[in-house]
């Protein structure tokens, strides 16, 4: 017995620290092209702040802060300003908000409380299948399809109604099918399985007792979502829209081929327009090398990266990192 | 009943009819973009496409050269992306965990993995496009490469971290040094996850079209020149959409239709595979 034991003290390995120095060697190579890597990751957001700004640098100069808000995009005069571009932006992601956000809280009642427990994988895996659907296809749909729809059925008919009110009269003018409005809805369709999917799952974390105990106070299905799911999860609810938000503001395919790209400002969501990146990927090539237009493109990178980054750090500040994919 | 009842009861069920009423519009538009694309895409899908190279309108061209150009462009993007982003995953999980650096990274790869890809596009068009005066398929490869990296580090990271600390702590106590223990344990644990990871990143850059728009540009010849403008599919459906010419419009169909395939049949196998280790 003490024989075995002694043995086996005997056999005991070096300790780690202290090893062949060939293994602490491969250790620090290992830590440290890890930490290289990691180190990279953070040098790309810094990189492309930087190449934005550098290659902006004209624009900004010449233009100085009124490009900001200056709506006068004028290529023959050499004059530029992201007004026109800022307010499509903001214009056809905030009607793809108020379009997919109702509709999405809709599914996930639907899927969450109504739809048979067997149907649910199936359909919430056929989410994400939608939700991985390039966007350039969404994009095609709105230009074939919605499009011609909304000029025959739409416009015609909503400006109709409009036309002896005041102020509607110029918010529901007469236009084509290209316009903010169809922008917004292809938008609106495209960020839908995505915050679908983000908020099933929130209404699916909402603690299984909570629900329960209310359910036997006799609240029926829709009171306990209203006052006990949507409370519970209000902060990653919020969160989600804002993602949704982050994806609808940087989205150049789906937008591009919708939005009719004129750079002059209207009071109708009927009538065409621009948004920062569909003004970008239209002009782009337009721009020669080093010309005052090009940088003045990439200026109008700077401003949808600093809107992004905003909405994106609230959002992140709102559910954390886990609720997204 | 009381009234007040009834009326709770109306109210509960409104709300499920207007819930299964959202369902369903939901389910048509999603559906009317499906339709769409196989009813227009699928009667001009032949073989001719996929051999011959894109043609001026009325010559019977093909797609062959921009899928060339697309497989072309995702693997370079890939393989500077998956070490890059497997290991800075393995950072953030194996040796930053608690530090504030690895929260400042964290962070960073977050904003990037939503910042818009258009912008990535502008960013190696400073980077590589505007200092070698050429538009050229690495371009489009390494544009790629900066949306797929924070995919992966993401996936990585949280693949590695539901590894149980129980078996990372019996191999070091055998005396196995870390990164024989990140290596040999926490990477083989974690490896289906993060080849699912790594799936789903490339079904998504495999679609995109914003960030080649500015750095590999589009090329309408056969050409497989890593330093000339490259062919990808997405761009052609782009180019060809917007054409005034029938039988281009139709190719842009078809090509969406080959996208749409690729990038689902990627999702489906990656799905399986996640939930076959569930």
């Amino acid at each position: 017995m003490t024989g075995a034991a002694g043995t086996l003290a005997a056999a005991a390995p070096p300790p780690v620290v202290a090893g062949p120095a060939s293994s602490r060697g491969k250790e620090r190579l290992f830590a440290g092209t890890v930490t290289t890597s990691g180190l990279l990751v953070f040098g790309l957001l810094g990189a492309i702040i930087l190449m934005l700004l550098l290659g902006a640098w004209p624009a900004l100069k010449t233009f100085g802060p009124t490009f900001f808000w200056n709506p006068i995009w004028d290529s023959v005069a050499d004059q530029y300003g992201a007004g026109v571009m800022i307010y499509g932006t903001l214009a056809t992601s905030l009607l793809a908000l108020i379009i997919a956000v109702p509709l999405a809280m809709g599914v996930a009642y639907a899927l969450t409380e109504i739809v048979p427990q067997a149907l649910r994988r199936p359909i919430g895996i056929l989410i994400q299948l939608l939700a991985a659907i390039p966007s350039i296809i969404y994009g095609m749909w709105g230009f074939f399809i919605l499009a011609p729809y909304i000029a025959e059925h739409v416009v015609l008919n909503v400006a109709d109604a409009f036309a002896d009110v005041p102020v509607l009269n110029r918010v529901f003018d007469y236009g084509s099918g290209n316009n903010l409005f169809t922008a917004g809805l292809v938008l609106a369709v495209m960020i839908l399985p995505l915050i679908t999917a983000m908020f099933v799952e929130v209404l699916g974390a909402t603690p299984v007792i909570l629900k329960e105990s209310v359910y036997g106070l006799g609240a029926t299905r829709f009171e306990v979502i209203r006052h006990v799911a949507l409370p519970y999860g209000k902060r990653a609810f919020i969160g989600a829209i804002m993602l949704g938000l982050g994806r609808a503001l940087g989205e150049t395919m789906a937008v591009t081929f919708v939005i009719g790209n004129a750079t002059r400002l209207s009071p109708s969501i009927f009538a065409q327009g621009a948004t920062i990146s569909s003004t970008i990927a239209n002009e782009f090539n337009e721009a020669g090398g080093g010309s005052l237009k090009l940088a003045a493109l990439l200026g109008l990178g700077v401003t949808l990266f600093v809107i992004s980054f905003i909405v994106l750090s609230i959002s992140r500040a709102l559910v954390g990192r886990r609720v997204e994919n | 009943m009381s009234a007040r009842a009834t009326r709770r009861k109306a109210v509960n069920l409104v709300a499920g009819v207007v819930a299964g009423a959202a369902a369903l519009l939901s389910l048509l538009a999603l559906g009317s973009i499906l339709w769409t694309l196989v009813a227009r895409g699928l009667p001009a899908l032949h073989w001719s496409v996929l051999t011959t190279s894109m043609a001026p309108t009325g010559e019977n061209g093909g797609l062959a050269n921009a899928i060339v150009g697309s497989l072309i462009q995702v693997a370079l993007g890939m393989a500077v992306a998956v070490p890059i982003g497997i290991m800075a995953g393995t950072y953030l999980s194996e040796y930053a965990r608690g530090s504030k650096l690895g929260d400042v990274i964290r962070f960073v790869s977050d904003i990037l993995l939503s910042a818009p890809s258009i912008l990535v596009g502008l960013f190696v068009y400073v980077l590589l496009v505007a200092t070698t005066n050429t538009y050229s398929g690495f371009a489009g490869g390494i544009a790629l490469a900066v949306i797929a990296i924070p995919m992966i580090v993401r996936t990585t990271e949280d693949m590695l971290s539901l590894v149980p600390v129980a078996l990372r702590e019996a191999a070091a106590a055998l005396g196995a040094p870390k990164w024989k223990v990140v290596t040999l344990i926490a990477w083989r644990a974690a490896g289906s996850g993060i080849s699912t990871g790594i799936l789903l990143a490339l079904a998504r850059v495999a679609g995109e079209t914003a960030p080649l728009l500015f750095t590999s540009l589009g090329n309408l010849n056969w050409s497989t020149s890593l330093g000339k403008p490259m062919a990808s599919l997405p761009l052609t459906i782009y180019q060809y959409a917007g054409s005034p010419y029938d039988d281009l419009v139709q190719l842009a169909w078809t090509g969406a239709l080959l996208v749409t395939l690729g990038v689902l049949a990627i999702n489906i196998i990656a799905q399986l595979a996640l939930s076959r280790k569930r």
